[in-house]
């Protein structure tokens, strides 16, 4: 007696509110592909027929800020690209969360230059760090995974006191 | 190799003195010419019926730090016509760098010459449109110098504010 | 009135907006606008910025910046040995990385005065043209995905794993292989991988058939591309580009065939070119290149020679691992190039090699120590690039994605 044979007559469940939203949201991650460098490609192959991110819920590719939840900045970040990911970031709307993809954006990597931020972190916050230059399809997989089960752990309360700010996209 | 003489004697008869050095290393032609010549120098290599060096394949600097010359301006040309590629150096001083601008001649050293600008403070004189390739706007060093340190300067480069 | 969240820059502006009660639909249409295209967008392969100035749908003029992407490699090259920067060189052009390698040791070796064993000049032969097929996989998926054919770029990943797989057990990386060595290869291909290349050839030309009968056939695709963007000769000369752009307008310039390296003089293959110089005549010189490529790696699978995979220079020239920990000789060269590096003679080369791209090219300065003094790195996405102000000048705005994606450049190349 599974739940099939209950769908065929007028059933319910119980569950708490929390756990069905935090179910929902999870099961469908849309990416924002920040793709800046060489993990872009990567990025792609995890969509592609071989990997396929889309069993993960998490296919839908989205390049408008405005309709993600999930922004993976794949690549190596510049001080000049820093301000366009931030802006990107910030269009997002709450709840969000952020992968970084590779050891550039997690730490600099083996780019220790003038022009290279050392790590996203000092301007954006990290939800998980990926290894890797660039991580394996599989390791970006792993790390979408990641954040689904922290999303599972989440409250639909704590989301709650942070409406959608617009004057953040104004132009400083 | 006598196309290489050849180069080497047309320059010569039309410049003289103004040669100043010829390099053949790994069978790479090399000509140092004085930076107040190039664009003259160029003009005769792309014009010439027997040279016909048409495309400049790379224009870049060389940042010798304690010469008094410092910097050495380097151009790559090639001709399809006789398949070879030359390479052409001029000299500068390290006072206000600038030499003659070569786009009037081939159109895509305009990048090239901006790249140069932008790592070296090399001024191109008479370019079109004299920016920045990479760097943002408002930056004040050139990365590619020899006292610029690999690390950058910190707080040269804005970051946006932590959340 | 009621507050309403500020999404204009300028307060005072938006407010005028609001009580202005005399805006018509004529005042869109008579003026020009400035578009902001990038540098986060789908079709700019990376982070391209292109500022477009239209009017309604056709573009007045174009202007890119780029810089996004910079990283500092020539710098960087500046404070590390010659044999550490071959892992940054996978990165430059990451669609293709195996041709960067090989490039960078020729230029090395170049420099050096060395040259690699036969079977390794093979084997490099070998990677640098599967690593063509890939850059070229990535190159018309994208550029299939950017005009609206959205199977392409799945069917093109999927022949492009394949690939991956080879380089993952030749190279033991998948991707960013830095499998090359100053004076040879990192490991010799073993008649496994030589199986995997030739099983992977001799299924790739259904592939190739299937994706032409995609796309080819598709009045949509032709329509989108024909007579878009065209690029004359003269001024493909002139802006200096390289690789199939250069090609597809009609010059049959070709380092392999113009200044031949490794053993492409061996080879017989053709060069395609096309004299439309249009978006198209760039989709099908990538097709027919592709095309070459796998008769060229038919030729090295038959003709691949025995032998050394690395040079007999023990001053210029890593040992391999197991010969370092058990030999007395090995051990004192390794220690001596690691700690003073491979100290090449006084003097500046330049060398160029034919990338998936076009002419990537390498010009090292040394003077005598173990770093290079000055490293310039020739890009060709760069130089490539140069030829969007022109071709988007006049052209529509979803052309201007077309060229994009026809001039195929890569950031990570073109910034640095």
């Amino acid at each position: 007696m599974g739940l099939e044979a209950k769908l065929q007559q007028d059933g319910f469940i119980t569950t708490t509110i929390d756990s069905i939203i935090a179910w929902a949201r999870k099961s469908s991650v849309w990416p924002m592909p920040m793709g800046i460098s060489c993990c872009a490609i990567e990025m792609i192959a995890a969509a592609d027929p071989k990997y396929d991110l889309a069993r993960f819920g998490s296919e839908v590719m989205r390049f408008t800020p405005r309709q993600c939840d999930l922004m993976i900045v794949a690549g190596t970040v510049t001080y000049k690209m820093a301000q366009v990911v931030r802006r990107i970031y910030d269009q997002m709307p709450e709840p969000k969360w952020v992968i970084a993809m590779g050891a550039c954006t997690s730490s600099g990597g083996m780019y220790r230059s003038y022009s290279v931020v050392q790590g996203i972190d000092q301007f954006l916050p990290v939800d998980v760090y990926t290894a890797g230059c660039p991580p394996r399809p599989e390791n970006l997989i792993n790390a979408v995974m990641t954040i689904q089960q922290k999303i599972s752990k989440t409250r639909a309360r704590d989301f709650q006191d942070q409406p959608f700010d617009n004057t953040i996209i104004t132009n400083n | 190799m006598e196309m290489k003489e050849l180069i080497v004697e047309k320059l010569k008869k039309n410049f003289g003195e103004f040669v100043q050095e010829v390099t053949d290393f790994r069978n790479d032609l090399s000509i140092t010419i004085a930076s107040n010549k190039i664009v003259d120098v160029a003009k005769i290599l792309k014009e010439d019926p027997e040279l016909e060096f048409v495309m400049c394949k790379d224009v870049t600097a060389i940042d010798w730090a304690t010469r008094k010359n410092r910097f050495t301006v380097v151009y790559h040309i090639y001709s399809f016509k006789n398949n070879i590629t030359l390479r052409i150096k001029a000299n500068i001083a390290e006072e206000s760098p600038a030499i003659e601008s070569v786009t009037s001649v081939w159109p895509s050293a305009n990048w090239y010459e901006r790249e140069t600008y932008d790592m070296y403070g090399i001024v191109f004189k008479n370019h079109p449109d004299l920016r920045r390739m990479y760097m943002p706007e408002g930056f004040q060093y050139h990365p590619l110098r020899k006292e610029f340190p690999v690390l950058g300067i910190p707080g040269s480069l804005p970051l946006p504010g932590k959340i | 009135m009621e507050q309403r969240p500020t999404v204009y820059s300028d307060e005072k502006l938006f407010k005028k907006l609001l009580e202005d009660k005399n805006i018509t639909i004529e005042d869109a249409l008579e003026n020009e606008m400035v578009i902001n295209m990038g540098p986060q967008h789908p079709a700019t392969h990376g982070v391209l910025r292109l500022v477009l100035r239209l009017d309604g749908e056709t573009v007045l003029s174009a202007l890119p910046e780029l810089g996004y992407l910079h990283r500092g490699y020539e710098k960087m090259a500046e404070e590390m040995s010659y044999i550490e920067f071959i892992p940054h060189t996978d990165r430059l052009d990451y669609t293709g990385t195996m041709c960067n390698n090989v490039a960078y040791v020729l230029a090395v070796e170049k420099l050096l005065g060395i040259e690699a064993p036969k079977r390794a000049q093979y084997i490099r032969m070998m990677i640098a043209e599967l690593s063509r097929l890939a850059a070229h996989m990535v190159a018309i998926g994208t550029y299939a995905m950017d005009v609206g054919a959205v199977t392409m770029v799945m069917w093109t990943f999927r022949e492009r794993e394949k690939i991956q797989d080879i380089f993952d057990r030749l190279a033991g990386a998948r991707f960013t292989t830095s499998y090359t060595r100053i004076g040879g290869v990192a490991s010799d291909a073993d008649s496994v991988t030589l199986k995997m290349v030739r099983d992977f050839l001799d299924q790739f030309h259904s592939a190739l058939d299937e994706m032409d009968k995609l796309l080819l056939s598709n009045k949509i695709f032709i329509d989108r591309l024909e007579g878009i963007g065209v690029l004359s000769k003269e001024d493909a000369i002139a802006l200096g580009i390289t690789g199939p752009n250069l090609r597809a307008s009609g010059v049959e310039y070709d380092v392999r065939r113009a200044k031949p390296y490794l053993f492409y003089n061996e080879m017989d293959f053709k060069i395609p070119t096309y004299t439309d110089g249009d978006c198209l005549a760039r989709y099908w010189l990538r097709g027919d290149e592709v095309r070459e490529s796998v008769k060229i790696l038919y030729q090295i699978l038959d003709k691949m020679p025995q032998g050394e995979i690395l040079a007999n220079e023990p001053k210029h020239t890593l040992a391999h691992k197991a010969e370092i920990y058990t030999k007395m000789e090995e051990l004192i060269h390794d220690f001596m190039i690691i700690n003073y590096g491979i100290n090449p003679p006084v003097g500046d080369v330049f060398f160029s090699a034919e990338n998936p791209k076009g002419e990537l090219g390498f010009y090292i300065v040394s003077n005598g120590s173990g770093h290079p003094w000055k490293m310039k790195i020739r890009s060709p996405s760069f130089c490539n690039l140069q030829a969007i102000a022109q071709l988007c000048k006049g052209a529509m705005i979803s052309d201007v994605i077309a060229i994009i994606g026809s001039l195929d450049p890569v950031m990570g190349e073109a910034d640095k």
